[in-house]
């Protein structure tokens, strides 16, 4: 259970919808956020990840994202979507060892922009689901800043921070430092492994963006139910 | 725009039936995939229910269960499943639940049927129930190999050179001489119009060693000195059978007939140029060495023989044919220079062999399991110091030449099994009419055994004797079923559930002691209560099959299961060799490849319900 009051997601995307500018924004707003007290099983859910050229939205800039549409029921590989797009920031080489996207890989690929109504169409009427908030909300929040001048908002549910819910000692205490025991690890590969899912290739963005929708539906088989409300693990 | 799923991709490729579709079809499977979580516990499918996708599990285990709620199955990364659905009504037929967490991946019904119709192994894979996933790959073993395919007939070259059994030897060697050949087909003079009929085979052998050593005059009729009723192989038998039929009686010539009528002879060298380096060639290296240190020499090219035939594809019969044949060489010549060493025997004796040697299911890790039958004329006091010499000096042999001593004594040099077939007799009425499960164990060796060197005769006529009593005696076959229930097949073998460790604690199976140990001792049974005096499980299996006493299908499924596991084991036995390790019987199921884990378990499978079938048939039994 959250410790803050949940959002009305819908009622501020009927704002967001008028205030908005962008027709592309606009139409996304409208499609509309779910009410706080939907079951998790009625809800179309896409997961998403984005790798990124560092970790500071007003420094660093999108390298890729992955989409993958999902419901509680099934992972629809079908529907999933992956672009590289070239960031509007310089590629660090420290990043390139991370998500191995190089110079080469986006010579020719599109700008943010170019891909930005596609996006936008994928988000529309779902809500997203993503491993660590703070970079898939930060970075999409800077870009659209950039490319329409004016940001975006969106309610989603953060598989890392289930984890940290589930895991809030996540220190082991002195006598378990004595005797040699590791932090409980609520990164995605980590946080996988408690739910028996396979290992997978870190750092692509659809392969991420899978491994998030399954960890998804592992932690709702495991520690909620099907009638479990949005308004309980969304922010 | 390419989504590259490689995760899902990637995984599909490693298993069968994906393994063998072209790269954009797997690129499209992946591409159309759903995936769902399931928590351990849970349903995947519940019978009756619609079904229009086929299952595939990507991590975790699954049990797929029949109707009745019995198990069926046990599938874990990279089984499929539902497929019996799609295929027929598109209703579930086998409901399956998770047993672990588990993730598995739908691969959309429309998609299936366009693989199943693109890819004819796709669709054999798919549709593949029980034994006939199997039977593939049982069939494809051997096809490979030249020998099996071959023809007798395709090595014929001329007719045969015949002469008349009343002709002189020194007409004979002209005919030889002028025709060009070392031998000569000896045939009788028919009433005019019906046609003459083989009775001998003459060889250059046969004029050196029969007459010129003996002194004998060149006007001597061919029918004194010839081979009288030679063996013979039909024109359609395969070149492995002839192989297999000169191993077996150390002969270098070979008339071919059509049913009666001689229509060419094979010779050794015949088949040596189509198999360089063959088993026979090895054979023949055998008779050539004059003590037991050439014989050990021997050693390596025995492994590469063996190694040689898994690679050529031939089949687990076919090696265990060959190897026993080695074998039986190696004790034919250790028996001549022991021969040679003490003299000739006393008294007529017929060295016996028991266990795989005796049912031409032999490999390479194995032990010695021999006995001396003697002529009732036998006299210990008098005869038995040559006898215990003889029999000690061929056990040491075979065992330098990597013919490990029997643990159980089961060994010629043990006084106990060197006895007069007299007491022989007795021995076997004894285990037959007042049969002790226990004291069975230790004899039931013997329930294979095949005279190799002497007197044949003495042997066969305990084979006889066996055959005879044991049809006749319900509590001999039940105590004998009782024991080849003692070893079951690891049905737990499944992924990390395996019931074995071995020393250093690694998951193992033991592929004789729980799969063709077993397998060959439940044939074994069956074939005895249908009076069979067959030794090869094969054999005995078609004798089983004469008195209807198991279904075709129960007896394919047999065949199939034991070929498989004898050739898991003789593959990495193979496989040990090339590595340059020791051979051995047990395999780590982690290293196991995904399709040959898929028939392993089918194979155990098959194992575990005839063990079933001896059960009921044989009530009573303990378990």
């Amino acid at each position: 259970m959250s410790a803050t009051p949940p959002l009305d997601w819908a009622a501020h995307f009927a704002r967001l919808a008028d205030s908005a500018r962008d027709p592309r924004l606009q139409a996304y707003y409208r499609a509309g956020a779910p009410a706080a007290d939907t079951p998790l099983n009625e809800l179309p859910l896409l997961a998403l990840d984005v790798e990124t050229t560092g970790l500071d939205p007003q420094q660093h800039a999108i390298v890729s994202l992955g989409l993958v549409p999902f419901d509680l029921r099934r992972i629809r590989c079908a529907e999933a979507r992956y672009w590289v797009v070239k960031p509007s920031s310089e590629l660090s080489s420290e990043s390139v060892t991370y998500h191995h996207i190089t110079h080469s890989d986006i010579r020719h690929a599109p700008a943010l922009g170019q891909i930005l109504d596609e996006l936008l169409t994928a988000m529309a009427g779902r809500l997203m689901v993503v491993h660590y908030r703070n970079i898939e909300r930060g970075f999409l929040d800077q870009a659209l800043r950039q490319h329409l001048g004016e940001g975006l908002s969106f309610p989603l549910i953060d598989t890392m921070e289930l984890e940290a819910r589930l895991h809030p000692k996540r220190q082991p205490g002195w006598l378990g430092k004595l005797l040699g025991r590791q932090p409980t690890s609520i990164r995605l590969a980590d946080s996988r492994l408690r739910y028996n899912l396979p290992p997978y290739t870190a750092h692509h963005a659809l392969s991420d963006a899978l491994a998030t929708a399954e960890l998804l539906q592992a932690q709702v088989a495991t520690h909620y139910s099907a009638a479990t409300t949005v308004g309980e693990l969304w922010s | 725009m390419q989504i590259e799923l490689l995760e899902i991709r990637d995984h599909l490729n490693r298993f069968p039936p994906f393994d063998n579709l072209p790269e954009d079809s797997l690129d499209a499977i992946a591409r159309q995939v759903e995936v769902a979580y399931f928590k351990a516990g849970t349903d995947i499918l519940l019978y009756g229910a619609p079904i229009h996708e086929l299952h595939y599990v990507r991590s975790g285990a699954v049990e797929i269960y029949r109707r009745s709620g019995e198990l069926y199955n046990r599938l874990s990364e990279g089984d499929i499943f539902g497929q019996a659905g799609l295929l027929r009504s598109n209703k579930v037929r086998f409901p399956a639940r998770a047993i672990e967490d588990s993730l598995i991946y739908f691969i959309p019904g429309a998609l299936f049927g366009q693989l199943c119709e693109q890819f004819d192994s796709f669709a054999e894979f798919v549709e593949a129930e029980g034994q006939s996933r199997l039977k593939s790959a049982v069939e494809s073993q051997g096809k490979a190999s030249g020998l099996i395919q071959l023809k007798v007939r395709k090595l014929l070259g001329r007719a045969p050179v015949c002469a008349s059994q009343d002709t002189p030897v020194q007409q004979a060697a002209q005919l030889m001489t002028e025709q060009g050949v070392s031998s000569l087909v000896i045939i009788d003079t028919p009433p005019a119009g019906q046609a003459a009929a083989m009775v001998g085979i003459l060889t250059d052998r046969d004029l050196r060693t029969r007459v010129l050593a003996e002194g004998l005059p060149g006007s001597t009729p061919v029918s004194q000195v010839m081979s009288p009723n030679p063996v013979t192989i039909q024109a359609d038998d395969s070149v492995f059978e002839a192989m297999l039929c000169m191993l077996r009686h150390n002969i270098h010539h070979l008339p071919v007939v059509q049913r009666r009528r001689p229509i060419g002879l094979i010779n050794l060298t015949d088949i040596i140029r189509y198999e360089s380096q063959s088993s026979l060639s090895l054979v023949n290296s055998i008779f050539n060495q004059s003590d037991v240190a050439g014989l050990q020499s021997l050693l390596p090219d025995l492994r590469g023989t063996y190694v040689r035939m898994v690679n050529d594809q031939a089949t687990a019969h076919m090696i265990g044919s060959a190897m026993a044949g080695i074998g039986r060489a190696f004790i034919q010549r250790l028996l001549e220079l022991g021969e040679q060493q003490l003299g000739p025997a006393p008294v007529p004796y017929c060295f016996m062999v028991a266990g795989s040697m005796a049912r031409d299911e032999q490999l390479l890790v194995t032990d010695q399991d021999n006995a001396l039958v003697l002529d009732d004329r036998f006299d210990p006091a008098q005869h038995d110091a040559y006898f215990a010499a003889l029999a000690q000096f061929v056990s040491d042999g075979l065992a330098a030449c990597g013919y490990s001593y029997c643990k159980g004594g089961i060994m010629a040099s043990n006084r106990q099994w060197r006895q007069p077939l007299r007491v022989w007799r007795e021995y076997f009425s004894q285990w037959i009419e007042q049969p002790k499960p226990q004291a069975l164990l230790n004899s039931c060796i013997f329930f294979d055994l095949d005279g190799v060197y002497g007197e044949i005769e003495l042997v066969d006529n305990l084979k006889e004797l066996l055959a005879d009593k044991a049809s006749a005696s319900p509590a001999f076959l039940a105590a004998l079923a009782r024991n080849a229930l003692n070893r079951t097949p690891p049905l737990g073998f499944f992924r990390t559930f395996v019931m074995e460790t071995d020393g250093q604690h690694r998951h193992i199976i033991n592929l004789k002691g729980r799969g063709t140990a077993p397998l060959t001792d439940l044939i074994r049974v069956h074939a005895l209560a249908c009076g069979s005096r067959a030794q090869n499980s094969l054999e005995r299996l078609d004798d089983i099959g004469k008195t209807k006493l198991l279904q075709p299908e129960a007896l394919a499924q047999l065949r199939y299961a034991l070929e498989f596991l004898s050739m898991v084991r003789i593959r990495h036995q193979a496989r040990a060799i090339e590595d340059g390790l020791e051979p051995n019987n047990y395999i780590e199921p982690d290293k196991v490849s995904a399709s040959e884990r898929h028939n392993l378990k089918e194979a155990f499978g098959v194992l575990s319900n005839a063990q079933k079938f001896l059960r009921f048939r044989y009530p009573g039994q303990p378990g």
